[in-house]
C-alpha cells in the first residue's frame, strides 16, 4: 500500500497510540478534581503543556488545547474579532485559507466586519507590497497561513510579521496545520500572536489540537463554561488524547530534520517525473512550497477517475483537502492562482510523511503512467 | 493504597471494551472520513453507524445527531446556535439558576450580547415551579434550557411536564442531559425536546466526545465554522475512534441501565443507612423522589467540605463537594446557594457519585470511613 494523502489525516505513531491507552485506562480523573487521583491527571496535562511549549519555545501558559485545526482557528479568529471590535473593525486574510479559516471570515463579515481577502500571484504566494497596502488604522487581525494545504505553498510569514507589528491594534493569526513539523517557524521572530495546530496531521490523534495564544493577548473564548485552559476553552480536558498528541509531536520534532530531507528528495523527484508525463501539469510551485505536498492536474481527466484508478492498485491520493473533496468543481485556491477552470478542477494531492519512501515515489510514478495511458485509451 | 473512586458525576473510568474497540481505527482505519478513497469511506461507515446507536439511544434520527468534543461544546452550540439565528424572532432566553456552567455562562454571555435571560429558581430540594417557567415565557422567548438531572445534587426536573407546556410555545426546548443520560429513559418526540446534550467521558467513554441532538427543522447557526462535515453543522475533521468509543459506550450503557439504576440505589440505601445506624448528623441535599440514583450529596453539619474531602482522600476516597469544574475554586456552590442561600449547608456538602467499579463492599468502605471522620470532627 502507497499512502500519499498524509495533508488529509495522518497515521498515529505506535508509541502515541500506547499513550493514549495507558493513560485511558490508568489516568481516568477528572485534571479539576481536587482529590489526588484529578491531581494526577492535572500533572499530566501540565507536562503535556510544559513540553509544547518547549518545543514550540514559549511560556507553558500560552499553550491551549483545543479539539482540533478547525476550533483552533476559529476561537482565535472569531475570538479575537469579537472581543476587539470596539478598536476597528477591520481584518484582513488571503484567497487561499483553509475552509475553517475562510468561512470564519465569511461570517464575520455576515454581522458587520470589513474583511481584505489578499489575492495571490501564480505560486499561491500574497504580496507583502498588497498586505502592507490594507494595513489601516482600524486594522484588528491579520490571519495567514503558513502552509497551503493543496498546494503547499509557503507565505512570507516572518516579513509579514514584521509589517503587522508595526500596527499595535492590529494582532496576528497563523494557520500552522500544514507547516508544523515540516517547515520551520519562528513564533517569536515572526511576531505571531496566535497559532493553530492539529494533531492529527503529525501523528496525533483526530480531536486534538493546539492554539498558541500569545501572553497578553485576549479574546473571547467559543465554549464557555468551567474555568479549563485559562477560561479560554471551557470542557474537560480530553487528557489522554492531549498525552498522547504531544508525545506525537515531540516524535515528530525529534525525525524532523532527516523526514523534511527525505520528502524534500521524494517531492523532487515526483515534480521532475509528473512534469515529464504528456497531460500532466504541475501545479505546485517550484519555489517556496512546503516538503510534502505536490499537487498537480492531467488534463481532460477528472480527478475522481484517476484516484480510484490508483486506489485498485492501493495508492491512495486525494483531490486538493478532504474536507471540501465531496464538493465538486475548481479549487478555489487554484482559481486563486490564476489556474483556468478545467485546470482547477482535476487537481490531486500528493502528501507525504517522514516514512514514505523513494521507492513507493517510483512505484507511484509507474502506476499513475499505467492508469493515465488505460483512462485515456477508455475514453477515446 | 487501593482508592475508591466515588466522584463518577466528574468523570468515569473508559470501559475497557471500548477502548479495545477504539483501537483498530486508531491503527489500521486511520482514514479522514471526508477523503473519497477506501480510507476515508471506511471511517465514514463508522461514522455512519455510530451516529445511528447515538440517535436511537434518544429515539433521534441519525441525521440529527452532531458529533461534539464534549458536554460544553454542545450546550456553548446549542445556545449560540439557536440565540444568534432566531434573534429576529426574539431576544429572551429562559434557563435556570442551578444549570452547569456550560450552560450558565453562556447564558452570561448572551447577555452581553444583547439577549435578555431569566434564571428560574429552585425550592430547596433543586426542583423548579412549572408555575414559574409559565409566567416567565413571554412572546419574545426563543429557547428554554432546563438541564434534565443536575450535576451536583441529582435532582431531576420535571422534563415531560415541560416539554409538553413547551409544545404550545415557539420557544425552542434545549436540556442538558449530560448525567441523566443512561439513566432514565429519553426519548426527545415523547418528551417534545428539540436539544440535547451529551458528553461521553460521563457514560464510560472517551474524553473530548459528545454529541447535541437538534430536531430537524430548527434554526440553527454552527458554532465552528470551516469544512462540510456534521451536515455543515459542526466543522472539523472528525474524533472517528472517539466517537466509535462513544457510540460503544452508549451501547453497553444501554444495555445494562436498568441494572445499574438497582445498583446504584442499593448504594445510596446502603450510606443512608449506615450514617443513620451511626447516628451522625447529615442532611440530604436533593430531592427524595425525583433524583438519579448515581449521585448521592450529603450536608455534615460543623464540617467544612474542604476538611472532609481532604480526610476523605487521606483514607483513599476521591469524593467532591460541588462540581468538579468548580471544585478547584472555594467558590459556594451556585447550585446549593439556589437551594438554600448562603448558609453552612452550602459549605459542608459532599457529593459521591457511583458508577463503574464500584461494589456495595467498597462503598460500605466509603460509608464507615465518612463516619469514623465525621465522627472525629464533628465532636
Ligand atoms: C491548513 C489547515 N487548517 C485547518 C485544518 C482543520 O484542522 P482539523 O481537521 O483538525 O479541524 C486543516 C485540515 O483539515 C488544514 O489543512
Ligand atoms: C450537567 C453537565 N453539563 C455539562 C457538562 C460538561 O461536559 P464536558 O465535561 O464533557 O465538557 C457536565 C460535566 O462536566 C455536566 O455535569
Amino acid at each position: 500500500m502507497i499512502y500519499f494523502d498524509n495533508s488529509a489525516t495522518t497515521k498515529p505513531f505506535k508509541e502515541v497510540l500506547d499513550t493514549y491507552v495507558t493513560v485511558s485506562e490508568n489516568y481516568f480523573a477528572n485534571p479539576s478534581s481536587i482529590h489526588c487521583k484529578g491531581g494526577e491527571t492535572e500533572r499530566l496535562i501540565h507536562q503535556a503543556r510544559k513540553m509544547t511549549a518547549s518545543l514550540l519555545h514559549v511560556k507553558p501558559s500560552e499553550i491551549i488545547f483545543t479539539s482540533g485545526g478547525t476550533e483552533g482557528n476559529n476561537l482565535a479568529i472569531k475570538g479575537i474579532a469579537l472581543k476587539h471590535s470596539e478598536r476597528g473593525k477591520h481584518l484582513i486574510t488571503t484567497m487561499t485559507e483553509h475552509a475553517a479559516t475562510f468561512e470564519s471570515f465569511k461570517y464575520l463579515e455576515s454581522i458587520g466586519f470589513d474583511v481584505t481577502y489578499l489575492p495571490v500571484d501564480e505560486k499561491g504566494r500574497i504580496s507583502l507590497e498588497k498586505l502592507e497596502k490594507s494595513m489601516r488604522k482600524d486594522t484588528i487581525l491579520v490571519s495567514i497561513m503558513h502552509v497551503n494545504n493543496e498546494v503547499g505553498t509557503i507565505q512570507p510569514i516572518l516579513e509579514a510579521g514584521n509589517i503587522i507589528r508595526k500596527y499595535p491594534k492590529a494582532f496576528f493569526h497563523v494557520d500552522n496545520v500544514q507547516g508544523i513539523t515540516k517547515v520551520p517557524l519562528s513564533l517569536k521572530e515572526a511576531h505571531i500572536d496566535l497559532c493553530t495546530m492539529s494533531g492529527h496531521k503529525f501523528h496525533g490523534l483526530k480531536g486534538t489540537g493546539i492554539l498558541y495564544v500569545r501572553e497578553g493577548v485576549t479574546l473571547s473564548p467559543l465554549f464557555t463554561g468551567g474555568s479549563q485552559e485559562g477560561k479560554l476553552r471551557a470542557g474537560t480536558e480530553n487528557v489522554a488524547g492531549i498525552v498522547a498528541t504531544v508525545k506525537a509531536l515531540r516524535m515528530s520534532f525529534d525525525q524532523m530534520k532527516p523526514g523534511v530531507k527525505k520528502m524534500e528528495q521524494i517531492k523532487r523527484f515526483l515534480i521532475n517525473e509528473l512534469s515529464h508525463i504528456p497531460g500532466v501539469l504541475v501545479n505546485t510551485p517550484e519555489t517556496y512550497s512546503a516538503p510534502h505536498i505536490v499537487n498537480f492536474s492531467v488534463e481532460n481527466m477528472k480527478p475522481e477517475v484517476l484516484i480510484h484508478s490508483l486506489e485498485e492498485n492501493n495508492v491512495f491520493v486525494s483531490t486538493r483537502s478532504a474536507c471540501s473533496s465531496k464538493q465538486g468543481g475548481a479549487s478555489r485556491v487554484l482559481v486563486a492562482m490564476g489556474f483556468n477552470e478545467t485546470r482547477a478542477t482535476n487537481a490531486i494531492r500528493i502528501s507525504l510523511a517522514y516514512q514514505n519512501t523513494m521507492e513507493e515515489a517510483e512505484r507511484f510514478i509507474e502506476l499513475l503512467k499505467e492508469s493515465i495511458s488505460k483512462l485515456q485509451e477508455v475514453m477515446r | 493504597m487501593n482508592h475508591i473512586y466515588v466522584d463518577h458525576a466528574a468523570t468515569s473510568p473508559v470501559h475497557p471494551e471500548v477502548v479495545e474497540e477504539m483501537l483498530p481505527y486508531l491503527t489500521e482505519h486511520f482514514g479522514n472520513p471526508s477523503s473519497i478513497h477506501f480510507f476515508g469511506r471506511k471511517t465514514r461507515q463508522v461514522l455512519d453507524e455510530a451516529r445511528m446507536i447515538c440517535a436511537r439511544s434518544i429515539g433521534a434520527t441519525a441525521n440529527d445527531i452532531i458529533f461534539t468534543s464534549g458536554g460544553t461544546e454542545a450546550d456553548n452550540a446549542a445556545l449560540f446556535g439557536v440565540a444568534n439565528e432566531n434573534k429576529a424572532r426574539g431576544k429572551h432566553i429562559i434557563t435556570t439558576q442551578i444549570e452547569h456552567h456550560a450552560v450558565l455562562h453562556t447564558c452570561h454571555e448572551l447577555e452581553k450580547r444583547g439577549f435578555e435571560v431569566t434564571y428560574l429558581p429552585v425550592d430547596q430540594f433543586g426542583r423548579i415551579a412549572l408555575s414559574d417557567l409559565q409566567a416567565a415565557l413571554r412572546d419574545d422567548t426563543i429557547l428554554v434550557s432546563i438541564m434534565y438531572g443536575n450535576n451536583e445534587v441529582g435532582t431531576l426536573q420535571d422534563i415531560p411536564a415541560i416539554g409538553k407546556m413547551l409544545e404550545e410555545h415557539p420557544a425552542y426546548f434545549h436540556t442538558d442531559a449530560v448525567q441523566a443520560y443512561g439513566l432514565v429513559d429519553i426519548d426527545v418526540n415523547e418528551l417534545h425536546i428539540d436539544l440535547l446534550s451529551i458528553s461521553g467521558h460521563k457514560i464510560n467513554g472517551p474524553k473530548g466526545t459528545g454529541f447535541l441532538y437538534v430536531r430537524e427543522g430548527i434554526a440553527f447557526r454552527p458554532h465552528l465554522f470551516g469544512g462540510e462535515q456534521e451536515r455543515k453543522k459542526r466543522a472539523g475533521t472528525e474524533n472517528v475512534a472517539g466517537i466509535h468509543g462513544l457510540a460503544k459506550a452508549v451501547s453497553i450503557m444501554s444495555q445494562q441501565r436498568h441494572e445499574r439504576l438497582k445498583t446504584y440505589e442499593s448504594f445510596r440505601d446502603k450510606m443512608l443507612s449506615i450514617f443513620n445506624e451511626e447516628g451522625i448528623q447529615f442532611e440530604l441535599n436533593g430531592d427524595k423522589e425525583h433524583y438519579l440514583p448515581h449521585i448521592l450529596n450529603v450536608s455534615f453539619p460543623g464540617i467544612k467540605a474542604e476538611v472532609m474531602l481532604v480526610n476523605l482522600d487521606l483514607a483513599g476516597i476521591a469524593a467532591s463537594s460541588g462540581s468538579a469544574c468548580t471544585a478547584g475554586s472555594v467558590l459556594p456552590s451556585h447550585v446549593l446557594v439556589a437551594m438554600f442561600g448562603e448558609t453552612d449547608r452550602v459549605k459542608t456538602a459532599i457529593r459521591y457519585s457511583f458508577g463503574l467499579g464500584n461494589t456495595l463492599e467498597k462503598i460500605e468502605q466509603v460509608s464507615r470511613e465518612t463516619v469514623k471522620i465525621v465522627k472525629r470532627l464533628q465532636k
